[in-house]
């Protein structure tokens, strides 16, 4: 099935150059619990076409639902052990950061693309710089549009927030939707997310659409507007601050003041007896995630609601959360803690992160021709590579493109009260009236003015003139703007009015003038006729549906 | 007949003229009012000829039938993107048409002067009319008789140039002399000049000098103004025109002649006045051309263009319910309103609304791209105005941006410093997404940075406008 580099194969890098492929690895994860995998079926097509081969270890998809079988057909080569497969790969993916044992694996000039967290795990870093390797971290993608596409970040914390629905329904005894049925009325679950991130609104979105009153809270004001577009109510609160603007610090939240935490809690305890489900998904980059769901809270909760804490990994929102595992508190909340949401739907998050990695691939290989081109000059590559050629790259320079435009602070217009409005509207009145009375006399003057020299043969034209002038302005200003062109052509046809004047001169005087009147007569006709037919064209292709 | 007959003609042919304009106010009227405008200039035509004083109506009949020949070939044969250049084309002839008759009104009336007062009482028609004016009428006459001739020379050369500038055979640039506006202010005093020499008995002399400085400014004005203001030029030559057919019938005391004249010199003012007004100029800055100097640096744009392919753009079209089309000049340039047509028709049929945002100023003619989609058969009624739809982009799911690039600028609002800033314009970015059918990555004709462009929202769709929108259909068949 796959396709080896032999003679037949024509591919003139491989051929001419002699040079093998570059194979690209996926093992199985060695993490307890961890089901996901780095490569699908799926992202193997799509990475060959990128001139790469690619290898998977035996078994590495079973937990994620991809069979050896289907890596075969894709034309992967399914290697017998993690061992062989470190060995043969020039790149390898993976989805965990490598352990101990994993990153002895490493040989110079192999290149790891996974998950590292490299602020955590300095030691680990070391160990890859020694060992020569290049690493690419996909926690550290820079949050700008281009890069979207590889934000493994979003796509995980995305299913976290789906699963955390879904998770919350097993738990909780009743349904999401209120319905009045026969055996009596139900009413609908209350859920409120805390932080609106990507988890967040995946969270709020999978929880409206299941029928529940979905309630969000964000330290960011800005993303309101967000949450209300997912069909969520935004719970504002009272609290007048010079307000930080979540673009500066890369569309993460920062640390809030104290008065402000006081009033959020204050306002979460308020809510709490009436919410059934709580999803809390609060994380401060390099902090340990906040503490806003206290024991009061969850001791003033109904028996029988539910507390997902997306946090758990961090330390958790909740006071109560045990990471990993789930607790039932002594007035009968269910509060689970569990870290591996995204691993516990791995076929869904085994296809987004293999895509991401694809993405990431596809930025390293700007020909297509199956070969790595580390640009370090590239903001995207350069930011998520944390080890490079023997040299620890971490932490990157900030990134030339802000994540997102700093919002200008945008002056309010006044309101204006109602009797500011009337004296606008009325000095707007007299003005008119002022311009209006003024050209009116201006333009009598100037008439009376001609009138007292010119003779009266003059004036009676003069008068025709004027008030044609007059009723062409008060009848060309009701003409639709879609039927410009038309008028334009049609002022043009009727312009060769002129042709009477030429019509009058043709028969009387010099031979030069009857050749310039029938010239004129001439031209004049070319318009009459040319411009009304072209403008009854015109009108006749305007059509109603 | 009697000249009573003659007048009694003109006065109905007035009110139809009028009422042929009136009547562009709704697409079925306008259908209508063009009857009337072609009655009206057959039953003046008519009336004239059989008027008194008309000789040689056999050669009149000639010229009008082979004017007619060619004109109705023109009108056929045009295609509807052509529509700016045949219409300035066409001002040139009414422009050389007036200078034409001033000349013969002057020949004329030097020829009745010298003749003693038995052969004035024998004359008959236009020469008959000459002879009964007093000295104080006959140099008012000649006011009048300069003004129309200096009128239609400017129109002339000056449609001839904005023909040659929208057909694409001189070069669409504002290029100026060396001198510049201080030439075209000399040409104009030296007219002055000419014109009180003429007044003063200069005779044939002064006044064919003097056409030749209005054929010059005509030429040198025009020649400075850019591509993009050509909607203003051509509606202010059209103005031109009228006026220049009013002085004319003053000088030749015929009131039809005053009235259509005023009638068309007012339609072109007023259209002149309403594009100006979209571009947020002063009419003054446009025909001294080229752009007024920014106040400031213009802001910096950030970020980057991401630019989608027709698979992209076909998907999120599946999923719009509501799309704005908004299309300039590169559709028009492109042929491709066909295309836009059958994307409509498809994206209907699937019952999505479409419609269409039309900006003032879009094209080079005022109402050019609601011609070009009445062309295509995009019915009219989801043709609209920029006013009518601006406020609907927030809650419009796809806005398709084709060929045009400074209406839909958000510099305009945000940037003071913009050489457009303040000029309204139609505000895309508020739809939910935006994709800019662009052929390259360049500026406008007016070079103005986009900051469209780079909204997050935004996504460019390189190419052809009709190959691409021919891929896009193909894909969602």
């Amino acid at each position: 099935m796959r396709r080896r580099p032999d003679p037949a194969d024509l591919r003139p890098n491989a051929f001419k150059e002699g040079i093998k492929d570059v194979k690209i690895g996926a093992p199985k994860e060695i993490f307890e619990g961890e089901a996901r995998v780095a490569m699908t079926p799926d992202s193997a097509l799509q990475l060959q076409k990128l001139g790469y081969d690619c290898l998977i270890e035996t078994g590495a998809g079973d937990r994620a639902g991809f069979t050896d079988e289907a890596y075969k057909k894709a034309g992967v080569e399914v290697v017998h052990s993690a061992a062989a497969l470190w060995q043969a790969s020039d790149i390898v993916i993976k989805v965990r950061e490598p352990s101990q044992e994993e990153a002895e694996r490493l040989h110079r000039g192999q290149t790891l693309i996974s998950f590292f967290w490299p602020a955590q795990n300095e030691a680990m870093l070391e160990t890859c710089k020694a060992k020569g390797a290049n690493v690419i971290a996909m926690d550290m993608v820079p949050r700008i549009s281009r890069a979207q596409k590889m934000d493994a970040l979003s796509s995980m914390a995305n299913i976290a927030g789906y699963r955390a629905v879904i998770e919350a329904g097993n738990n909780f005894g009743r349904f999401f939707t209120g319905q009045v049925t026969a055996a009596g009325k139900v009413p609908p679950a209350k859920v409120l997310v805390v932080g609106a991130g990507v988890a967040g609104l995946a969270a709020i979105g999978t929880a409206t659409s299941l029928g529940a009153i979905t309630y969000a809270f964000d330290v960011r004001p800005e993303v309101a507007e967000q949450i209300e577009s997912m069909g969520a109510e935004f719970v504002y609160l009272d609290f007048e601050e010079e307000t930080q603007d979540g673009a500066e610090t890369g569309g993460y939240a920062a640390p809030s003041s104290p008065e402000f935490r006081e009033k959020q809690l204050e306002k979460f305890r308020e809510l709490a007896p009436e919410m059934d489900i709580v999803i809390t998904t609060a994380l401060i980059p390099g902090r340990p995630a906040p503490k806003l769901w206290l024991e009061d809270m969850v001791a003033a909760m109904k028996p029988g609601s539910v507390v997902i804490d997306l946090a758990a990994e961090k330390g958790g929102n909740c006071d109560l959360t045990v990471p990993n595992e789930k607790i039932v508190t002594d007035n009968g909340v269910t509060v689970v803690g569990y870290t591996d949401f995204p691993s516990r739907m791995a076929t869904q998050s085994s296809t987004l992160y293999s895509t991401n990695i694809r993405h990431m691939m596809t930025d390293l290989t700007p020909e297509k021709d199956g070969k790595v081109v580390h640009n370090m000059e590239d903001d995207v590559i350069r930011g998520a590579t944390v080890t490079f050629q023997g040299e620890i790259t971490f932490p990157p320079p900030p990134p030339k493109v802000k994540a997102i435009a700093a919002k200008p602070q945008a002056e309010k217009p006044k309101e204006l009260t109602p009797e500011e409005k009337k004296a606008q509207e009325k000095a707007a009145f007299r003005k008119q009236t002022i311009t209006q009375v003024s050209l009116l006399t201006i333009g009598a003057a100037l008439l009376l003015g001609v009138g007292l020299v010119a003779p009266a043969s003059f004036m009676q034209h003069f008068i025709v003139f004027v008030l044609a002038v007059f009723v062409g302005f008060q009848v060309i200003w009701n003409v639709s703007h879609s039927l410009h062109t038309p008028l334009m052509a049609i002022t043009n046809a009727i312009s060769s009015i002129i042709i009477l004047g030429a019509l009058m001169q043709i028969g009387s005087g010099s031979f030069l003038v009857i050749i310039l009147a029938a010239l004129a007569v001439f031209m004049a006709g070319i318009n009459i006729f040319g411009g009304f037919l072209v403008t009854r064209r015109m009108l006749a292709m305007f059509q109603k549906s | 007949m009697d000249f009573g007959f003659t007048t009694a003609a003109y006065v109905v042919s007035a009110v139809l003229f009028i009422l042929a304009l009136g009547g562009l106010s709704g697409q079925e009227s306008a259908k209508r009012a063009i009857w009337y405008g072609i009655v009206g200039m057959a039953l003046a035509v008519v009336a004239t000829l059989i008027g008194p004083g008309q000789g040689l109506w056999m050669l009149s009949l000639i010229m009008i039938a082979g004017g007619a020949f060619i004109g109705y070939q023109l009108a056929t044969r045009v295609q509807m993107t052509q529509m700016p250049e045949l219409v300035a084309i066409m001002h040139s002839l009414v422009g050389l048409a007036a200078v034409f008759v001033g000349f013969n009104a002057e020949f004329e009336l030097n020829r009745v002067l010298v003749m003693d007062e038995a052969a004035r009482e024998a004359l008959t028609g236009f020469a008959a009319i000459l002879a009964h004016k007093t000295p104080v009428e006959i140099n008012i006459l000649r006011v009048e008789l300069v003004l129309g001739v200096w009128i239609g020379a400017v129109t002339f050369t000056g449609s001839v140039i904005a023909y040659g500038k929208l057909a694409g055979r001189v070069d669409s640039v504002a290029k100026k002399l060396p001198g510049g506006h201080i030439l075209n202010a000399a040409a104009a005093i030296l007219s002055v000049v000419m014109a009180v020499w003429f007044f003063n008995g200069g005779g044939f002399v002064a006044l064919l000098v003097l056409t030749l400085l209005a054929l010059f400014i005509g030429y040198h004005l025009i020649m400075g103004i850019g591509g993009a203001d050509m909607p203003v030029v051509v509606s202010m030559l059209n103005s031109y025109s009228g006026w220049a057919a009013a002085a004319i019938g003053f000088s030749l005391g015929n009131d039809l002649l005053i009235v259509v004249g005023a009638l068309v010199g007012s339609s072109g003012a007023i259209l002149s006045y309403i594009m100006c007004k979209a571009m947020n100029r002063s009419f003054v800055s446009v025909i001294l051309g080229g752009f007024g100097g920014a106040s400031g640096p213009a802001a910096e744009v950030e970020g980057e263009m991401i630019a989608i392919d027709a698979d992209g753009v076909a998907s999120a079209l599946e999923d719009a319910d509501s799309v704005i089309i908004v299309p300039g000049y590169g559709m028009a340039v492109a042929q491709a309103q066909n295309s836009v047509s059958m994307l409509t028709d498809h994206l209907r049929k699937q019952g999505k609304s479409v419609r269409f945002a039309i900006h003032p100023v879009a094209g080079r003619l005022p109402g050019h791209m609601n011609v070009l989609l009445a062309e295509a058969k995009v019915p009219y009624d989801i043709v609209l105005e920029m006013d009518e739809i601006n406020e609907d982009f927030p809650s419009t799911d796809v806005a398709i941006v084709i060929g045009s690039n400074d209406i839909v600028n958000p510099a305009a609002q945000d940037d003071p410093n913009s050489p457009i800033a303040g000029m309204p314009v139609l505000e895309v970015w508020k739809a939910k997404q935006v994709f800019v059918m662009k052929r390259g990555k360049g500026t406008g004709y007016s070079g103005i940075e986009n900051p469209l462009f780079f909204k997050e929202n935004t996504r460019m769709f390189y190419g052809d406008a009709r190959e691409s929108l021919d891929r896009l259909l193909s894909l969602m068949r």
